[in-house]
This record gives structure tokens, C-alpha cells and sequence, in this order.
């Protein structure tokens, strides 16, 4: 399914299936995050915890995300911080595809 | 060991039960008229055991966790609600030594701890946010370099004897319920309006009756991190590994006591064992089970420690839930077991072989945290959380 990424350039590998994987957390955070406040208006940087993200909430994100970006998440990957922002979100997420396509 | 060597001995253990014996003594006062253990917390203050948590240079005595535990248990052993207060403190306390290290104000507040042996207590629960004290309903207010407080806390365990409360609210008037911060008052800087009567099945000398508490103190008091990072690095951990320590305690003295039943019954009947003996053999096996679960956990939280992520990882929340959910389930099976080897004289109150203030203190530990709430939690982790097979892992 993300074979077709391989041959991008590492700068461009935020981008899935053909989306900004900005957009693409977002819209699971937007959908399955519970939050408050709308996800329009949360900051990259914004912490997810203070915004209202339950710890529920945010296993629930967790399997969307798994599941949008077909990947898994390996334990060590799973705690607060990895979670904690859209920003710390897409890092983790590209910190696997790239240990994935390094593999 | 002559008793003046006995006295003299400054190690933590001998410390300790030196205050265990004094609060064995009073242990069915306590109980029976529901009332704070102040001499077992008095000898806890001249055995100056208070503030070992705390590093040396800011004068404790840097105790782990693992030797605080050992201390829990011996106290268990004699008097439950005596151990639940200095486990409770002590839990208090590693927040203070895990978080606040990068405070002056809470720096100069652990060098005074350690001086002058003050107690800290919690105010944690709250009226209406049916026991999840990740969330908050009430907000700390600051003005300049003021914050002010009112917390309608339905539980303060000890609230009344305690030096110092910390208190969790959320951090603004505008955030969110579990955007909370901890904040540290002084008992001079509070009021408590009792609301709540602590009169319950066990636990009863713990006195958690419920206060309107209000308080105003400088806005330093304030802990700097947020508190869910608090809770996940050092309370949660710290709570289930203390508490079962606790519980650990209760349930070995109930062994003893049966132990104790068993042999008394085979001197007296010569070569035939009591039909209880083979009750005491299970009793012993879960007994020891239950120390093995304790001490994993507690070896996994002294090898997470340095590592902020690994004891916010889910697989370290799940262990830590799982030493909990064991231990608090097991005790009963064990106390049970105690309890139909010693027969009517477990039963009865005042015998040697008294278990009623055992098994009743035990009820509680189901119920500290629910243990529904706890699966719940592990439940979701694990609809992500991938399990680790290996047996040394």
C-alpha cells in the first residue's frame, strides 16, 4: 500500500496517497479525538492533553491512525509523547515508515 | 542483640519496626474507634522515616522505592491503616522527588520536609467526577503571584493531621477537566470544612473523611509540570507498588497467624495434622505469589525510572495496573484461607488469631482506584499495546 512512496525523496515523504499526512491526522483526530475544541483551530505544536484528548481517545487515534497508514505501532513508540501533538503525531508516523522502508 | 543494641540500630528495617510494634499496639484502637494512628505517626516523625525519600544533599536519606516498599510491609503487618498512611505519604512524596527537583520553592519544601518530618496528605477526589482523578472540576485561581483554591475533595485521607496538602485542580479557569495541575499548601495556608464522616467497613484509622478545603498560597507552590505527566511517571506506579506492599503486609501476618493456629493445633494433637494444614500450604503458595508480582513490579519501576518515556509507555502502565489488580484480589483468597484454618478463632475479635480487622482492612484495597475502573484502562491499552512474550522481558 506505501510501496509507491518508496521512491520519493525523503523530503517529500509527509505526503500519503497523495494527501499531507497533516491532513490525514487531522481528520482522524477530528473524527475520533472527542476534543473540546475544533481540530481547525489546534496548532501543530498544540499539546493534544491540555486540548482535552482523553486517554481513551487517544488509543482510539492511535488505531485509526494504524489503520489509515496500515502500520503498527511498536511499544516503544507508544507513551504520551508520541501522541502529543499533531506534530510529535506525524513524526512518530514517519518514524515508522521510514524504519519500515529501511528494513 | 541486647535491647539497648536493638534500640541503637539506625538501619531503615530496625527503624521500622520499632514503629511496628507501636502501632501493633494500638492497631485494634485505632480500628475499633476509627480514629488517626498518632502514635505509630508520631513514632514514624522520631524514627525520623518521613522524609527517607528524599536525596541526601536536600537531607534525607535517598531511600529507593524498593526499601520504602519493605517498610510498608512491615507496618502492614501491625497495623494496615497505620502502613496506608506512610505508603500514602510516602507516594506524596516521590512527586515531589521525581518532579520538583527543577522548583526552588519545592526544593526548599523537601529540605524542610526532611528537617522537620512533616506528613503529606492528597486531595485528589473531588464531588462529580465520579472517581477519575485524572479529571478535575474545580480550578486553581491566579492572581500576581497568588493562586487561590476550593476543592470540594469527598476524600482527604488523613486530611485533618497532615503538614501539607497537595491538591490537583485544573490549571486555568478555561481548561479542560483533565488539564490539571498540582499544587502543594501548607497547613497554614488552608482551611478544611469537614463535609464527609470517614465511617467505614475497614481502613478506619486512615480517617478519609471529606473536606471543603480552600486555600491561598504563592503562586511558586505550584508544581511546574503539568500533573498528568506527574501521575503517569511516578503516582501511578508508586501508588500500586506502595499500596501492595501494604497488602502484602496484611496478608502475611494473616499466614502468620494461621501458621501460628496450624502448629498449635499439631502440638496438641500429636502426630495428626489439623485438618487445616493443607489450607496453610495454599495460603503459603499464594502468599508467595503475590511477593513475586510485588517485587517485579517493583524492579520494573527501579529499571524504568531513568527513562521518563518508558514509565509513560503503555506496556509499563499495564504491568503497574496488573501488580494492583493481583495483589488486591489475592489478599482476600489468602485472608479467606486464613480465616477457615483459624475457624471461630479467626473469626472471633481479641483471640491471637483474630482476622476480622485483617480481612476487613483488605476490602478496601479492590476499591482504592476501582479495580473495574483499572481493567477498563488495561482493556483499552491493549487494543494497541503489543504484548511481551519473552519471560526475562
Amino acid at each position: 500500500m506505501l510501496s509507491h512512496l518508496n521512491h520519493l525523496p525523503s523530503d517529500e515523504r509527509n505526503t500519503f496517497g497523495g494527501c499531507l499526512m497533516n491532513e490525514t491526522i487531522r481528520e482522524l483526530l477530528a473524527r475520533v479525538g472527542g476534543l473540546p475544541v475544533a481540530v481547525t483551530e489546534l496548532e501543530n505544536g498544540a499539546d493534544l492533553y491540555v486540548a482535552g484528548l482523553s486517554s481513551f481517545a487517544s488509543v482510539q487515534l492511535m488505531l485509526a491512525i494504524e489503520e489509515a497508514f496500515d502500520i503498527e505501532f511498536p511499544d516503544n513508540l507508544l507513551n504520551r509523547k508520541s501522541f502529543a501533538s499533531i506534530t510529535a503525531i506525524e513524526e512518530t508516523v514517519s518514524q515508522i515508515l521510514k524504519a519500515r522502508e529501511a528494513a | 542483640m541486647s535491647l539497648a543494641a536493638v534500640a541503637t540500630d539506625m538501619s531503615l528495617s530496625a527503624r521500622a519496626r520499632r514503629v511496628a510494634e507501636i502501632a501493633a499496639e494500638f492497631a485494634d484502637r485505632v480500628d475499633h474507634e476509627g480514629r488517626f494512628p498518632k502514635e505509630a505517626a508520631e513514632a514514624m516523625k522520631t524514627e525520623r522515616l518521613l522524609g527517607i525519600q528524599i536525596p541526601s544533599a536536600l537531607g534525607g536519606e535517598g531511600a529507593s522505592m524498593q526499601e520504602i516498599a519493605e517498610i510498608c510491609s512491615v507496618l502492614g503487618q501491625a497495623c494496615a491503616a497505620s502502613a496506608m498512611v506512610f505508603a500514602m505519604h510516602q507516594i506524596k512524596v516521590s512527586s515531589l522527588v521525581e518532579h520538583g527537583e527543577t522548583s526552588e520553592w519545592h526544593e526548599s519544601f523537601m529540605r524542610e520536609l526532611a528537617a522537620r518530618q512533616l506528613l503529606v496528605a492528597s486531595a485528589t477526589t473531588e464531588a462529580g467526577i465520579g472517581g477519575n482523578l485524572r479529571n478535575s472540576i474545580c480550578a486553581i485561581e491566579i492572581e500576581g503571584d497568588t493562586c487561590r483554591l476550593t476543592k470540594d475533595a469527598t476524600v482527604i485521607s488523613y486530611g485533618a493531621h497532615a503538614d501539607a496538602i497537595m491538591v490537583t485542580s485544573r490549571a486555568r479557569a478555561d481548561a479542560a477537566p483533565g488539564d490539571q495541575v498540582m499544587t502543594v499548601f501548607r497547613k497554614s495556608q488552608y482551611e478544611l470544612q469537614k463535609t464527609v464522616d470517614w465511617d467505614t467497613l475497614g481502613m478506619r484509622g486512615t480517617c478519609s473523611d471529606g473536606f471543603l478545603f480552600k486555600g491561598e498560597a504563592p503562586a511558586v507552590q505550584i508544581f511546574p509540570k503539568p500533573f498528568a505527566e506527574i501521575a503517569a511517571q511516578s503516582m501511578l506506579a508508586t501508588s500500586h507498588l506502595l499500596w501492595s506492599a501494604v497488602w502484602y503486609g496484611i496478608a502475611a501476618d494473616a499466614v502468620l497467624r494461621a501458621q501460628a493456629f496450624v502448629r498449635a493445633a499439631a502440638r496438641k494433637s500429636g502426630s495428626a495434622q489439623p485438618p487445616g494444614a493443607v489450607r496453610l500450604a495454599e495460603a503459603s503458595n499464594l502468599l508467595q505469589l503475590l511477593k513475586a508480582n510485588i517485587l517485579s513490579g517493583l524492579k520494573a519501576y527501579e529499571d524504568a525510572k531513568a527513562d521518563p518515556d518508558q514509565l509513560s509507555s503503555m506496556a509499563f502502565s499495564i504491568a503497574m495496573n496488573n501488580v494492583k489488580l493481583a495483589s488486591s484480589e489475592t489478599i482476600l483468597t489468602i485472608i479467606n484461607q486464613a480465616m477457615i484454618i483459624c475457624g471461630i478463632m479467626g473469626y472471633k475479635n481479641g483471640t491471637p488469631y483474630s482476622l476480622g480487622r485483617h480481612l476487613r482492612d483488605a476490602h478496601s484495597a479492590q476499591l482504592m482506584i476501582s479495580n473495574d475502573r483499572i481493567l477498563g484502562n488495561t482493556s483499552t491499552m491493549l487494543l494497541v499495546q503489543k504484548p511481551d512474550t519473552s519471560l526475562l522481558g
